[in-house]
């Protein structure tokens, strides 16, 4: 016994599964639930389906006990303990007459106790006043006699999310390059939405194997997107972006584009400038640089309402973010920038000489380098948040603006003032142009 | 609709006369000097080099090449800037309040991160195609076989293709075989001081080391106005020098300089 290889192979065999309905849960520790509701008629009848599934697992050395009913639990029921292939709409009830009350899927006591009792099949439970039934073994017992009754239904939860609309293709031969299948999926999939009249945030190819096994590829955009060229491009990006490419093996003989997310589409009034033009362009790199190099890596900045530089701005994926941010501080037109273009995060220790209590440095020594300084600007004194306590660290920083010798600028400061520390510390956090 | 229009605006400018095209392809550095002896300015949609003189000029590197692209967008537009992962613990990363002091509007400013130098070249390709760009800068760290001629090629073919003007960086590199149409080196340079003796405004000695359209070789000081965004020689003489600003009332002209 080896519950997680277990696991794995159950999980694979749900890959399989879900080129007959998108619906499958796992029943551990050995079954699977399909709901095929609106899906039999795909493949010629729920008995025909059921067959094909059985089939197809034989070949693969695995065998299989598998009931079609009217819920999850007479189903499951049925395929453990009965030997019905196919249950009547209905039929529930005389189905599961003669099962043994262990296929209820209770505790062993309450087995036990209810053979005691006398009560040996579902069809004896099924007889006794439900009420009393509740009292002497709680509700589980009766809300689980009802369901495998199918006198109750619930749905099952499946283990991937619903897509809000999928397209397949299914091919009689294996075919291996994918390309051409995916752009007549895309454009199916793009009148699909224009009639909806949304577009897709999210979507998911999956390419599903003749030996059994599922190859998924997602995909996210920053705007709505139904243009199934764009799409193309998009899936082709990620395609190369793959680290090994897509190993079709025998060959895929279904291939399905599912739409995990779908939001309305608003067609934009087109501006006679070409602005329109422009940003369209924009987002669509964005979501073909989000999908080649992760959308994490693609950002743009907003700014925080903080003193404290190093969190005066953050950085959110680029397609994420819509439209203009307000808040970024208005350049001083005049003066010099007071900001340095790069900064040190964590800020860097320097050894640093300079004039008590609140002088620029004279010199410095940073990266093993001694800096002359030459021009400087300072202190700018910016204190610790006291008014938010989660983040009321660290000391008062002094900053200074100095210029060495040689022309290069930096932005350095000392941790603490000299009546706050016996040595205040001296840090370089950035460099200005 | 949008893209026969977008079209029709291409064949247009396609049919200019060439002196009217050589106007709308360059861009100046803003100072009628340099201009001149550049022929015009700079190649709009073209590949443009910067070599920091050390690894510490990184950041004058930065300066000079956010400077170029911003003189090279005539418009207002998005601009993507590249970077190598391991350049943030060289240089730092790049500090948004930082650039929008220097005149990059933030807002404007699409960044990505990657590991290598490959992926930079990747990026880059796939921005300089984005004719919706401003301007695309690229921050590969160091040398790599990949970055060559035929890599920067590609990067010029693609940049002259959608107008886009490319501007790539080299920290840590050495001077080699490129495609690009011109090829500065850049260290920081002593700024003018202000009153109390304080740094001046970015202050850039900058060297052509190479330029396809004419001669190379020359060297300036500019400094770099961030309010009307164009490059200036710095005044001979020492002492505050300030500029009229672009969108105030001349009483507002000579501010209480900050001191320490």
């Amino acid at each position: 016994m080896d519950p997680p290889a277990d696991r794995r192979l159950l999980e694979r065999l749900a890959d399989f599964c879900d080129r007959y309905t998108p619906l499958v849960a796992l029943d551990l520790p050995q079954g699977l639930v399909l709901d095929i509701t609106g899906c039999a008629h795909l493949f010629e009848g729920e008995a025909r389906l059921r067959e094909s599934l059985m089939d197809r697992l034989e070949k693969a050395g695995i065998e299989t006990r598998a009931t079609v009913a009217g819920t999850p639990q007479a189903a499951r029921a049925l395929a453990r303990f009965g030997d019905v292939d196919l249950v009547p709409c209905g039929g529930e009830a005389h189905a599961v007459d003669g099962l043994p009350v262990s296929a209820l899927d209770i505790g062993r006591e309450s087995v036990v106790a209810l053979n005691r009792a006398g009560l040996k099949t579902l069809g004896d439970l099924a007889m006794r006043p439900r009420s009393a039934l509740a009292a002497r073994f709680g509700s589980a017992l009766t809300t689980g006699l009802a369901r495998v009754l199918g006198e109750e239904d619930i749905r099952i939860s499946p283990r991937r999310p619903l897509p809000d609309c999928l397209v397949e293709r299914r091919f009689a031969e294996p075919v291996t390059w994918v390309e051409e299948a995916l752009e007549a999926l895309s454009a199916e999939v793009g009148r699909l939405l224009e009639a909806r009249g949304e577009g897709g945030r999210a979507f998911e190819a999956a390419f599903f194997r003749t030996d059994g096994k599922v190859l998924r590829l997602g995909l996210e955009t920053g705007r709505p997107t139904r243009d199934p060229k764009s799409l193309m491009r998009l899936f082709r990006e990620r395609l190369d972006s793959l680290s090994d490419p897509l190993d079709a093996g025998f060959g895929f003989d279904l291939i399905r584009l599912s739409v995990m997310r779908t939001e309305g589409f608003a067609p934009a009034q087109a501006s006679l400038d070409g602005r329109h033009v422009e940003e369209e362009e924009v987002a669509e790199l964005v979501d073909r640089l989000g999908v080649r190099f992760g959308a994490e890596a693609v950002t743009r900045f907003v700014p925080v309402n903080t003193h404290i530089p190093e969190r005066a701005a953050y950085a959110v994926p680029a397609a994420e973010l819509s439209g203009k941010t307000a808040g970024w501080p208005t350049p001083d037109p005049v003066g010099p920038p007071l900001r340095p273009i790069h900064l040190f995060d964590p800020p860097q220790p320097i050894e640093a000489l300079a004039e008590v209590p609140d002088g620029p440095p004279l010199r410095f020594r940073w990266r093993r380098v001694l800096h002359e300084i030459a021009r400087a600007e300072g202190p700018e004194r910016i204190a610790p948040e006291w008014w938010r306590h989660d983040r009321c660290d660290g000391l008062t920083r002094d900053y200074y603006r100095l210029e060495d010798v040689s022309g290069r600028r930096f932005w350095v400061f000392r941790e603490g003032l000299f009546s706050e520390q016996f040595a205040p510390r001296w840090f370089m956090h950035g460099m200005f142009a | 609709m949008e893209e026969t229009l977008s079209f029709l605006r291409r064949r247009l400018a396609a049919l200019e006369p060439a002196g009217a095209r050589r106007e709308q392809t360059a861009f100046g550095l803003g100072l009628a000097q340099i201009d001149d002896a550049l022929a015009g300015g700079l190649v709009r949609g073209g590949l443009h080099e910067i070599l920091p003189v050390a690894e510490a000029d990184a950041t004058a590197a930065a300066g000079f090449g956010a400077g170029l692209a911003l003189r090279s967008m005539a418009t207002a537009r998005d601009l993507v800037w590249v970077r190598q992962k391991n350049a943030e613990r060289e240089t730092g990363g790049l500090y948004t309040p930082g650039l929008s002091a220097f005149g990059l509007d933030p807002d404007r400013l699409i960044m990505v991160g990657v590991h290598d130098i490959v992926g930079v070249l990747r990026a880059g390709v796939e921005a300089a195609r984005c004719p919706g760009l401003g301007a695309v800068i690229l921050e590969p760290w160091g040398s790599h076989r990949t970055l060559d001629l035929t890599a920067t090629r590609r990067l010029a073919l693609a940049a002259e293709k959608s107008g886009v003007t490319v501007i790539l960086m080299r920290p840590g590199a050495r001077e080699e075989v490129s495609a690009a149409q011109t090829r500065w080196r850049v260290a920081s340079g002593p700024s003018v001081p202000l009153a109390a003796n304080a740094p001046g405004r970015p202050v850039f000695d900058v060297t052509l080391l190479r330029n396809r359209a004419g001669p190379a070789g020359m060297e300036w000081r500019l400094e770099w106005d961030h309010e009307h965004h164009h490059f200036r020689q710095t005044a001979p003489l020492s002492g505050p020098v300030v500029s009229v600003p672009g969108r105030r009332p001349a009483a507002a002209r000579f501010p209480l300089a900050r001191t320490g």
